[in-house]
């Protein structure tokens, strides 16, 4: 049963990423990325880890394709098309991302993983004390390092999309 | 783990995801595009954290905090990239790679 759970939802991905990047309308390529997000959220509950699924399902299908949406409308005609690549460029590029994914393959099925068999589910609290904790293994200073970087986005962020307005106001005073 | 689903399966899926992001982000033309581009690049790697993390060592969870910060890092890089691109797109009235050549003036 999650074989082909699985099956299914590898096919949809991968149909939706090449869709993604070959798509000549950019609305389309945002919502095929939208499937491949949500794809990438359901293995993460085939793998139970659900917590991960669902920050996944929020943070990416919720938050980052409704801000790609929104500078896609600000930015484009929704029926524009895209400038596509020369033919040559597309079938070199496509030659060595194949080379280059035979090799990863190679190493892959060359390479001998000691797989441990377990059917551990992992507890939300698992997660939050690993996160906070100050013992070997914690992971307390990556995350308040994370926090000054979003922070800092997000007044970067903020900063940018004003644009000139702030550097007016700054001559004015 | 998945019932049935070797590792190999699913580090098959990810480096297939992964280098479809790489060739979206080198055949675009587009600012958002490569920017989607790369989160099909960001997203593949995370599952493969997860995974690794999963199969491999299920005592402990360095995995799924790695792609928590994954996700995090993505997320501000979206806000900022796009940021820039209304910015960008104020001053020169364009998104594509090739009008793009000016840092200020």
């Amino acid at each position: 049963m999650e074989k082909i759970v699985f099956y299914i939802l590898a096919l949809i991905m991968i149909v939706s990423a090449i869709a993604s990047v070959s798509s000549r309308k950019m609305l389309r390529s945002v919502i095929y990325l939208l499937f491949v997000l949500i794809g990438v959220a359901g293995i993460y509950f085939l793998i139970d880890y659900n917590f991960l699924a669902a920050v996944q399902l929020t943070v990416y299908a919720g938050g980052i394709i409704v801000l790609v949406i929104f500078s896609v409308l600000l930015v484009h005609h929704i029926e524009m098309e895209l400038e596509m690549a020369q033919l040559s460029k597309k079938i070199l590029t496509g030659i060595s991302c194949l080379i280059g994914l035979g090799l990863f393959l190679f190493i892959i099925y060359t390479n001998d993983f000691k797989v441990v068999e377990n059917s551990k589910t992992t507890s939300v609290e698992a997660i939050g004390r690993g996160l906070l904790s100050y013992d070997s293994g914690g992971f307390i200073l990556p995350f308040e390092v994370i926090s000054i970087l979003l922070l800092a986005a997000m007044i970067g962020a903020i900063i940018i999309g004003k644009g000139d307005k702030l550097t007016k106001n700054d001559d004015t005073l | 783990m998945i019932a049935g689903i070797s590792i190999y399966e699913i580090f098959t899926l990810t480096s297939i995801l992964f280098f479809i992001g790489i060739y979206g982000f080198i055949t675009r033309k587009n600012l958002i595009s490569i920017l989607i581009s790369l989160e099909l690049i960001l997203n593949a790697s995370a599952i493969n954290f997860v995974v690794i993390n999963k199969y491999l060592y299920p005592d402990v969870l360095q995995g799924v905090f790695f792609s928590i910060f994954i996700i995090a890092v993505a997320a501000a890089e979206t806000a900022l990239a796009v940021a820039i691109i209304i910015n960008l797109y104020r001053q020169i009235s364009s998104v594509e790679v090739k009008d793009t050549e000016i840092m200020k003036y």
